[in-house]
């Protein structure tokens, strides 16, 4: 069996400038954190990131710029596609001040479905939310359409390079078992870009999570990395 | 006069009294949060965090805590109930546009006659993002609009919402310190008020058109 198991280091290294980053977790809640950290420090500049939120200014602990925030506040990302980013106030500011960050708003349950059509196969999601309102105008909406009666918006599948997943007990082959409330946009990224990379808190043998118990099923998974929180 | 923390718990009171037994209910952010400690004896729902809790529980003593894995959709610290789930944002949100949240309840910036909502964006000020509200808007069976009847005293609840939507025909009832709005196909109709306003107050307080109902009630039955 191929090794996916890698640094964290060669891990982002894989990461070029311009690449465009599917991260899992929610207000940092189920984030590749140590992945994340290390993209910061690196400095890789003018991503777009596809994201629920772009975390926290502070995270649930005090932490300072907690996630996805880090990466804004070093000003490495030049596009955010996210449902709600007002907990990270410098992505307003960079947005609609400085005017340095392309900020594209989607509806939570209609970024989840246009991940999981593009990890899908399929060319578009039918979704009734956001009809009448200014979603119609986002560059990933083909327009209304109705079917028996009800109008409903087409929204494009979206795709990435590279996704960041934030998973809890990892076996080596890429299985992935998620605590808590950290399945959130984990479950369909993971499917959905070019390179899968699994950051593991617990990093565990093959056969220590039951085949039953496997969420993302590790054939999704190009790259484990140990995160070694637990 | 009732001071803003009263306002919020005297609403949050009266919403509590609408939500029955079993029912699945969403709370926005702030006041909605409230909604749970006033619920009437007998009367128990389930409670879903959309980022990913079907059947929220109690929030969790300091010592309990699991911020960094168990949270709720404002990211403060959460946990599922004996009873309830852990479930992803594709799941979570097939379960709100299906139809399987009995109620939403959420805060508006502005609400219209025709039931229009808005909350999410103000154009070139701030831009939070609508987050999971539009999907909760057109998929949960009621959506309770709770707030403050006017900002700092200028009408929230208008003719027609001068924001972006969050969603249009939507909202189906409407409770504030002051009144209980419900829409009809015929417009809004006060259906309750707080004693300690006249149907004047409302009106100054309104710029939406609305009908007082025969049988108007007082909030506080």
């Amino acid at each position: 069996m191929k090794n996916k198991v890698i640094s964290i280091l060669d891990a982002v290294d894989m990461i070029p400038e311009g690449a465009v980053i599917m991260c899992g977790g929610f207000l940092g809640c189920g984030s590749a954190h140590s992945l994340i950290e290390a993209l910061a420090q690196k400095g890789t500049k003018n991503l777009t990131i596809i994201a629920n939120d772009c975390g926290m200014a502070t995270g649930p602990q005090g932490e300072e710029f907690y996630g996805i925030a880090k990466l804004i506040h070093n000003r490495q990302v030049s596009h955010v596609i996210a449902t709600h980013v007002g907990m990270t106030p410098e992505v307003g500011e960079q947005g609609m001040v400085d005017k340095t960050l392309q900020v594209d708003l989607l509806p939570q349950g209609t970024l989840a479905e246009m991940i999981r059509a593009g990890g899908a196969g399929l060319g578009g999601v039918l979704t009734p939310t956001g009809v009448g309102t200014i979603v119609e105008d986002s560059p990933y909406c083909l327009g209304r359409q109705s079917v028996m009666g009800k109008d409903y918006l087409l929204m494009k599948p979206i795709h990435a390079d590279f996704a960041l997943i934030g998973g809890h007990t990892v076996d080596t082959f890429g299985n992935v078992w998620y605590k808590g409330t950290t399945r959130n946009f984990n479950i369909v990224m993971a499917t959905a870009a070019d390179v899968t990379i699994v950051e593991a808190d617990c990093l565990v043998e093959i056969g220590d999570i039951e085949p039953e118990n496997v969420v993302t099923a590790g054939a999704y998974v190009n790259y484990i990395v140990d995160g070694g929180s637990v | 006069m009732m001071d803003r923390a009263e306002i919020k718990s005297f609403i949050a009171k009266r919403v509590a009294r609408d939500l029955k037994d079993g029912d699945v209910v969403n709370l926005g952010i702030g006041l909605p949060t409230l909604v749970p400690s006033y619920l009437p004896e007998g009367v128990e729902v389930i409670l879903h965090s959309e980022n990913g809790i079907l059947g929220a529980g109690a929030k969790p003593a300091p010592h309990e805590a699991e911020p960094r894995y168990k949270t709720d959709a404002g990211g403060q610290s959460a946990r599922a109930a004996s009873y309830g789930s852990y479930i992803d944002s594709a799941t979570s949100f097939s379960f709100v546009r299906g139809g399987h949240v009995n109620v939403t309840i959420l805060g508006g910036l502005e609400v219209d006659q025709e039931g229009n909502l808005a909350n999410w964006i103000i154009p070139g000020k701030k831009m939070p993002g609508m987050g999971g509200a539009m999907d909760l808007l057109v998929g949960a069976k009621e959506v309770i609009v709770a707030m403050e009847h006017t900002a700092r005293g200028k009408p929230k609840i208008l003719k027609q919402c001068t924001l972006p939507y969050t969603a249009i025909h939507c909202v189906d009832k409407i409770i504030t310190e002051m009144c209980v709005f419900v829409r009809t196909p015929d417009g809004l109709v006060m259906t309750e008020i707080n004693p300690e306003y006249t149907v004047e107050d409302v009106r100054l307080a309104t710029e939406a058109e609305f009908q007082v109902a025969e049988d108007l009630k007082s909030m506080c039955a």
